[in-house]
């Protein structure tokens, strides 16, 4: 049974292919519009994202399917102790294809081996997070006509920042592609992904913590938010918060055509004065979320043979 | 030094010299009631110094757990008094059981009877990682 759990999970191929069916979705959406008819998507959230879960269910509706599932962890068996592996295998019995997320890293990989239906991981902790990888690669497919021979900075929270590990994975299958890696020494990458991806792959890359001074040689730049729930010491979050804020006076040396990425939600590291800036592309990225999530859901339930 | 030949059983070669004892410890050989040998700091060749380990018994040898801790092990089994077999142990490509994530994040530390397991992600420098997390493995635990 195919699921995703890792972006890497899916060949550059079937991600191209699912690229295609989004753009394909957002020119024709009537085409779509009753592919999943009596099929029910099961939303399993054991920790709150009210953004990802209502993307899964606009996807799954406006594919003309129906949605059921949780939000809150408290209301379930496994507040009574019931195992990721029981939860999966019981929903496998009343829905079509599952969408979960969980605090726990390696939960919906867990999900999938006893599941007898698909699999999404829609975030699990701080590790993967493959469904915002796809918006963030059909967004800067969309924007830049292509995924290769581009060069895209990474700004903010690099060592929790799950989107940032999984989107680098991915974008290093692509040719071309130069990363600008700007964080605080204390929010630096992790060294294994810079030695099992970047330099395994090649991929050429630099260090910084000067934003500004890079800001001219970028096509793409990736912001994040520092995630208070990563942290275990609050100190440690209070003093790292506001490295970097993205000011329209910080866009002054920017190219015309750069495209603002972040995966939302914001706190303050954008400042809402580039919101209407043409470069700023972080709400068009929630609209190509939900347009990919249809197209992964189709895909998923084309290959189980639930769909046609 | 004597040490009596083995009959039926192994020897553990090439244990990279210090990890011998702990290689019987993790084999869980302390448990057993049969002869065994651990010698230490055995002059090689090869490696300098070595440890061997010989078990007089015809036991299940947990050989991913032997590649793990020390690759690059020769296990020879013995028959009747005879070298039968001369087993290279390679890296695994899975580690299913043998040790344990220590990342409190990760499902393997609250989920019922989940078997930790690890994956070979790096063969040239012995790089396991969790299958759930992708924590790095340690050999020192």
């Amino acid at each position: 049974m195919k699921s995703l759990i890792d972006i890497l999970d899916f060949s550059v191929e079937e991600v191209n292919a699912l690229l295609d069916t989004a753009d394909d979705i957002i020119a024709n959406p009537d085409k779509y519009a009753e592919c999943c008819k009596r099929k029910k998507l099961a939303t399993l959230f054991f920790e709150p994202s009210t953004r990802t879960r209502l993307s899964f269910e606009a996807a799954m509706i406006e594919l003309g399917g129906s949605v059921i599932g949780f939000s809150d962890a408290q209301n379930t068996s496994s507040s009574k102790g019931e195992s990721v592996s029981d939860t999966a295998k019981v929903i496998s019995c009343y829905a079509d294809i599952i969408a979960m997320r969980h605090p726990k890293e390696g939960a919906p990989l867990v999900a999938a081996q006893a599941a007898s239906i698909p699999v999404i991981n829609a975030g699990d902790g701080g590790h993967n997070h493959p469904t915002q990888t796809l918006a963030d690669l059909l967004t800067i497919r969309r924007e830049k006509g292509s995924l290769e021979n581009f060069t895209i900075g990474f700004c903010g929270d690099l060592k929790f920042g799950r989107t940032v590990h999984s989107l680098i994975n991915a974008l290093a299958r692509y040719e071309g592609v130069r990363v600008v890696l700007i964080s605080p020494d204390e929010l630096k990458l992790p060294s294994y992904v810079k030695t099992d991806v970047l330099d395994r792959k090649g991929i050429s890359y630099t260090q910084t913590t000067d934003l500004e001074a890079v800001m001219p040689e970028l096509d793409v730049l990736y912001m994040t938010r520092v995630q208070k729930e990563r942290f275990f010491n609050e100190e440690d979050y209070l003093r790292l918060k506001d490295s970097y804020i993205l000011t329209p006076q910080k866009l002054t040396a920017a190219k015309k055509d750069l495209c603002i990425l972040h995966p939302l939600p914001r706190v303050n590291e954008i400042s809402v004065a580039i919101d209407d800036d043409p470069r700023a592309c972080y709400f068009k990225q929630v609209l190509c979320a939900k347009y990919v999530r249809m197209a992964l859901i189709l895909k998923l339930l084309k290959e189980a043979g639930k769909i046609v | 030094m004597n040490i009596d030949s083995i009959h039926n059983g192994f020897v553990i070669d090439h244990i990279p010299a210090g990890r011998g004892m702990k290689l019987y410890e993790l084999l869980g050989l302390d448990a057993l009631d049969c002869s065994i040998a651990l010698i230490k700091n055995v002059p090689s060749k090869k490696m300098g110094k070595k440890d061997i380990i010989k078990i007089d018994a015809d036991i299940s040898l947990n050989l991913d757990l032997i590649g793990f801790f020390a690759p690059d092990v020769t296990v020879n089994i013995i028959r009747d008094g005879v070298l039968v077999e001369k087993k290279s142990i390679a890296l695994p490509e899975y580690l299913t059981g043998v040790i344990r994530c220590k990342n409190p994040r990760c499902i393997t530390s609250c989920e019922q009877e989940l078997a930790h397991k690890f994956k070979l992600t790096d063969a040239e420098n012995h790089v396991y990682r969790c299958i759930y997390c992708e924590t790095k493995a340690s050999t020192e635990q």
